[in-house]
């Protein structure tokens, strides 16, 4: 039987590229599966990122609330994972008033008078889930690492509670949760958007202002918004790789 | 060669120590070092999992229409329809899970709707707001207003 190069190489390409999914499919049967079982999420199918409308945010602090309950974040002392600040920013000032009472936690009670020519609005705050994070480059253990979908996520049976992740975090993200000693910070909710459902916080959003985003999904609205509007990341010098885009971010806010 | 080699007992004592510390040490490290480590990156994949197998506390609102179809048909079209219900009525995910083991408890109208409502200079100037002192003082919002579609007709 005679075999020129061409063929034989054609072959045996064809054999090494079924040699994959007849192993997995061998696997399945020797575990007593008829057919490979279908995996119901797959972390290259995704890239999760945030949108967070300032026009349309209201400061009400349900994110706020709803993050603390949905991944039991220590309700006093006030540690968070997503807070909400108030800007007060009068004309031609350098330095605007934050002031973010509880964090959000309970709303904000009116504290300017309408008219004193200043401009006030609310800005949300989280991880911003950094696709160069500098908190993952400085942890000495591999206790927080960006995972394959985009998420930051924290290893907390590894966390020595070192606290250099705290400080290299450029946005004030993380913080140590004190009944544990170790780092807390937003995840994303990893465990909704896994499962299909949105996160605490956009979930109870009563305006739309925060909306979780799939940055590798074609069909994800996100791609229209990010064509149709201006919008800014925060602290973009620092080449953090944010997935949290802001719309009608205003220029003093840090 | 053989006068090199002449002091050769020492040698061999150091090459044995090294080879044991060496064995120690690829022992060590395959029972220390997780099976899953590596396997993304200098990290622990079996992490991943971990974070994953946290409870959902909020069911989510799809969960909540299957069920309550009646005020999901109200609620949808309506004003108030990009509102999540348990924004409103509470962490519901274990009564989604199982209704009896949960009751929620009806939300207080008037702080619930002053929450969103009550007017603040940094809330976007179209948002609908009212000063709680001269709009309905004391009064209960849903009187007027229904609180799943505030734009359509009061339910009777």
């Amino acid at each position: 039987m005679s075999q020129d190069r061409r063929e034989f190489l054609a072959t045996a390409g064809r054999v090494l590229i079924l040699t994959a999914p007849a192993a997995a499919y061998w696997d399945a049967l020797a575990e007593g599966k008829t057919e490979p079982e279908e995996a119901a999420y797959r972390m290259a199918d995704h890239f999760w990122g945030m949108i967070v409308d300032i026009d349309k945010c209201i400061g009400c602090g349900s994110c706020v609330r709803a993050c603390k309950t949905e991944n039991n974040v220590p309700l006093e002392p006030f540690y968070f994972r997503t807070w909400v600040e108030r800007y007060h920013v009068e004309p031609l000032s350098e330095h605007p008033e934050v002031d973010s009472p509880n964090g959000g936690y309970g709303g904000f009670p009116e504290k300017y008078a309408p008219g004193d020519k200043a401009k006030s609005f609310f800005v949300p705050k989280l991880c911003n889930q950094c696709a160069h994070s500098p908190c993952t480059q400085v942890c000495p253990v591999g206790a927080t690492f960006e995972s394959p979908d985009g998420a930051v996520l924290v290893d907390k049976t590894y966390c020595l509670g070192c606290r250099y992740c705290v400080q290299a975090c450029p946005y004030g993200c993380r913080f140590i949760d004190p009944r544990t000693n170790t780092v807390d910070k937003c995840n994303l909710c990893y465990h909704r958007i896994t499962k299909g459902l949105t996160t605490a916080c956009c979930e109870n959003c009563p305006t739309g202002a925060r909306q979780l985003v799939d940055l590798k999904d074609p069909r994800d609205p996100v791609h229209e918004f990010l064509r149709t509007h201006r919008v800014h990341v925060l602290k973009p010098q620092m080449a953090t790789g944010s997935k949290v885009f802001y719309n009608a971010l205003d220029g003093s806010v840090r | 060669m053989n006068r090199l080699f002449k002091d050769k007992e020492h040698l061999v004592r150091v090459a044995g120590l090294f080879a044991a510390g060496i064995v120690l040490f690829v022992v060590a490290r395959a029972v220390l070092v997780p099976k899953t480590f590596g396997e993304y990156g200098h990290y622990r994949g079996g992490a991943l999992a971990d974070v994953r197998a946290n409870p959902v506390v909020y069911a989510g609102r799809a969960a909540c229409v299957e069920c309550h179809a009646e005020e999901g048909e109200r609620w949808k079209g309506g004003k108030h329809h990009g509102i999540g219900c348990e924004a409103c009525h509470g962490a519901l995910g274990k009564h989604a899970a199982d209704p009896s083991s949960l009751k929620p408890v009806k939300p207080d109208a008037r702080t619930l709707c002053l929450g969103c409502h009550a007017t603040n200079v940094a809330k976007p100037a179209k948002f609908p707001q009212i000063d709680p002192k001269d709009h309905m003082e004391g009064g209960l919002c849903t009187t007027c207003h229904d609180q799943h579609a505030p734009d359509k007709e009061p339910k009777k």
